[in-house]
C-alpha cells in the first residue's frame, strides 16, 4: 500500500476531503458573516442558527409537505433568506443607529431563542435525512473512495461560493454594496435605497448560511444545535481571513478546513484546536487577517 | 448685517424661477445647534457661493440639504417641493447631485464604476464620452482603484460622477481644497461650461479668488447662519469689508 509519511494514501486523502468538505461550509458561512459585516458592520450570532434553520425547514420540509431535495436547495435560501429579512427590517433596523455590539447581543439572543425553541419539540439528539438517490453511492478513484454525495456538496459550495464572490466584485449591484460598506451616508445622497440594500444584504447572507443548511442536512445529523458549534470557528475562519475581502474568506475557508484534515491525520488530538492556533498566530503577525486591510 | 439676512427672508414666494429655497433652517448633531435659522434662495441656472470661515456651517448646510445630518427644522424647499420630512434617497431624484468635501471616492471602486454608480435620476444627464472628454485623464485611468488617482484627478472624478446622473442642482463643498492652481483653473472652466448649459450650482469656497468671477451671488455665512448677500455686482465696492470678514 501507498504511504504519504507514514500514513496510507487511501486514508491521506480521505482526510483531506473531509477537511475540504469541512472547508466548503466554513467558507459558505464566512462568506455570509463577511458580507454582513461590511454592510451592517454586526456580527450575525445568528448565522450558526440560519444553517440550522435551513437543515430544519429541508428535514420538515420533506417530512410533511413532500419537498424533495432539489426543490429544497433552491426554496429554502429563499424562505430564511426571506425569515432573515423580516429579521433586518422590523428587529434589526431598531437598533441599528446604537452601538454595533448591541447588534451581536441582539442576533446572540435571536440563535438562542431560535435553537431553544426548536430543542423543546426535536430534543439535541439529530434526526437524519437520506441522501437524495441521484447522489448515493460513490467512486473508486484508485487513490481514495469518493461518496457522490460529498463530491457534490463541495461542487456546490464553490459554485455558490464563486458566483457570489462574481456578483459582488464584477457587477453593478455588488458595486453599490461595496460602496454601500465603505461609505453608506454618501450613497445614500447619490439616491440608493440603502435601507433597502441593507435589508437585501442581511437576507442574502442568511441564504447563503441556508444554502449551507441544506447541504449538511443529509451529511450530519439534524439538530437545533449544529448551527453553534459550528459557528465558533467560521468566527475563528473570518478573523484568520480578515473581513476586507471576498475571495478572501472562500480561500481561508477551504484551507482551514484542509488543515483541519491534515492535522486529523498526523496529530488527531489536536484537530480541534489547530484552527484556533492558526488564528491567535495571525492575530499576532497580522491583526487584520490575511486578507484584510490594515486599518 | 442683519438687515441684509432679512431681506433674504423677505424674498416674494417661490417663483417659477427659484430652484432652491432654505428658510429658517436649523440643524442639530445630537446635542450641538449647528444651524442656527439660515435662510437663503437660489434661482435656476444661478451660481452662489457660501462663504465664511471654517466651522460657519456652510458645509452642513449642504448636508442638511441633502437630510445627512441629525434633526432638523425650518424649510427647505427644492423645484418648489418641500424636502425637511422626504428620505435622504429622495432628495437626489429631484436633480440634486452633491458632492461631498473629502471627494468620496471609492476605494474597492476602479475609476469607471466610480463614475457609473450613482444612479441616474432624471434623462438628459452627460454621456460617458462626454464626461471622458471633458476629463481625459479619467478615461486614461479607467481601470485603476478610486484612490489610486491624485487629489486633483479624484476632485475630477467626484465632479464628474455626479454629471452622468442628469442632476440640474449641484451642491459642491470646497472643489479646490488642496490642489494645485493648474487644477483649480480646469475646475473654474468647468464650472464656466456647466453653468452655460444651465445648472445651478451651490458652492461651498474658501478660495474667493476661485469663486468671484464665477458667481453670481454670494452669501457669508458665521455662527450657523447667513450674515450678508453681496450680488456679482456689489463686489468690487465691498472686497475689503469682505476679505476682514472671511479673515483673508
Amino acid at each position: 500500500m501507498m504511504m504519504i509519511f507514514g500514513v496510507p494514501l487511501a486514508a491521506f486523502t480521505g482526510q483531506l476531503m473531509l477537511g475540504l468538505i469541512n472547508g466548503a461550509f466554513y467558507a459558505l458561512l464566512s462568506l455570509g458573516l463577511a458580507v454582513i459585516f461590511g454592510l451592517l458592520k454586526i456580527v450575525n450570532f445568528a448565522h450558526g442558527a440560519m444553517y440550522m434553520l435551513g437543515a430544519f425547514a429541508t428535514l420538515l420540509g420533506m417530512q410533511y409537505l413532500g419537498i424533495n431535495y432539489w426543490v429544497s436547495l433552491i426554496l429554502v435560501p429563499l424562505v430564511v433568506g426571506g425569515f432573515g429579512m423580516l429579521i433586518e427590517r422590523f428587529i434589526l433596523r431598531r437598533i441599528s443607529h446604537l452601538d454595533h455590539l448591541y447588534g451581536l447581543l441582539l442576533t446572540f439572543g435571536l440563535a438562542l431563542i431560535f435553537e431553544g425553541t426548536l430543542v423543546n419539540f426535536f430534543g439535541v439528539s439529530g434526526l437524519r435525512y437520506p441522501t437524495p438517490e441521484l447522489l448515493q453511492g460513490g467512486y473508486n478513484l484508485g487513490f481514495m473512495f469518493l461518496p457522490i454525495y460529498r463530491g457534490w456538496v463541495l461542487l456546490a459550495a464553490l459554485v455558490v461560493c464563486l458566483g457570489t464572490w462574481f456578483i459582488i466584485e464584477r457587477t453593478r449591484l455588488g458595486a453599490y454594496l461595496r460602496a454601500g460598506t465603505e461609505n453608506s451616508a454618501l450613497m445614500q445622497a447619490f439616491g440608493v435605497n440603502v435601507p433597502l440594500l441593507i435589508t437585501l444584504t442581511y437576507g442574502f447572507g442568511v441564504a447563503l448560511a441556508a444554502f449551507a443548511g441544506v447541504l449538511a442536512a443529509p451529511l450530519y445529523p439534524v439538530s437545533p444545535t449544529m448551527g453553534s458549534s459550528l459557528l465558533i470557528v467560521v468566527f475563528a475562519v473570518v478573523v484568520i481571513g480578515g473581513m476586507g475581502s471576498i475571495l478572501g474568506s472562500i480561500i481561508t475557508g477551504l484551507a482551514m478546513g484542509l488543515i483541519e484534515g491534515l492535522t486529523k491525520v498526523y496529530y488527531p488530538e489536536a484537530a480541534n484546536t489547530v484552527i484556533f492556533l492558526v488564528m491567535i498566530l495571525v492575530l499576532m503577525l497580522r491583526p487584520a487577517g490575511l486578507f484584510g486591510k490594515e486599518a | 448685517m442683519i438687515e441684509t439676512a432679512e431681506q433674504v427672508q423677505e424674498t416674494p414666494e417661490a417663483s417659477q424661477s427659484e430652484m432652491l429655497r432654505v428658510q429658517d433652517l436649523h440643524a442639530f448633531y445630537g446635542e450641538s445647534h449647528i444651524l442656527h435659522g439660515v435662510s437663503f434662495n437660489v434661482k435656476r441656472g444661478e451660481l452662489v457661493t457660501l462663504l465664511g470661515r471654517n466651522g460657519a456651517g456652510r458645509s452642513t448646510t449642504l448636508k442638511s440639504i441633502m437630510n445627512m445630518v441629525g434633526r432638523r427644522t425650518g424649510s427647505i424647499v427644492i423645484n418648489g417641493e418641500e424636502v425637511l420630512g422626504m428620505k435622504a434617497h429622495h432628495i437626489p431624484r429631484l436633480g440634486v447631485g452633491y458632492c461631498p468635501e473629502e471627494r468620496g471616492i471609492f476605494a474597492s471602486l476602479d475609476v469607471e464604476e466610480n463614475l457609473l454608480l450613482p444612479p441616474t435620476v432624471r434623462s438628459g444627464g452627460m454621456g460617458l464620452d462626454e464626461i471622458y472628454a471633458m476629463f481625459p485623464n479619467l478615461y486614461e485611468r479607467r481601470r485603476s482603484p478610486g484612490t489610486r488617482l491624485s487629489g486633483g484627478e479624484q476632485q475630477m472624478l467626484a465632479m464628474a460622477r455626479i454629471l452622468r446622473t442628469g442632476a440640474r442642482m449641484l451642491l459642491l463643498d470646497e472643489i479646490t481644497e488642496g490642489l494645485a492652481p493648474v487644477i483649480v483653473q480646469k475646475l473654474g472652466e468647468v464650472l464656466m461650461q456647466l453653468k452655460e448649459r444651465g445648472m445651478t450650482i451651490v458652492l461651498v469656497e474658501q478660495n474667493f479668488r476661485f469663486a468671484a468671477p464665477l458667481a453670481d451671488r454670494h452669501f457669508v455665512m458665521d455662527h450657523g447662519q447667513i450674515v450678508e448677500e453681496i450680488s456679482a455686482a456689489q463686489l468690487p465696492s465691498r472686497r475689503e469689508h469682505l476679505n476682514s470678514m472671511l479673515g483673508v
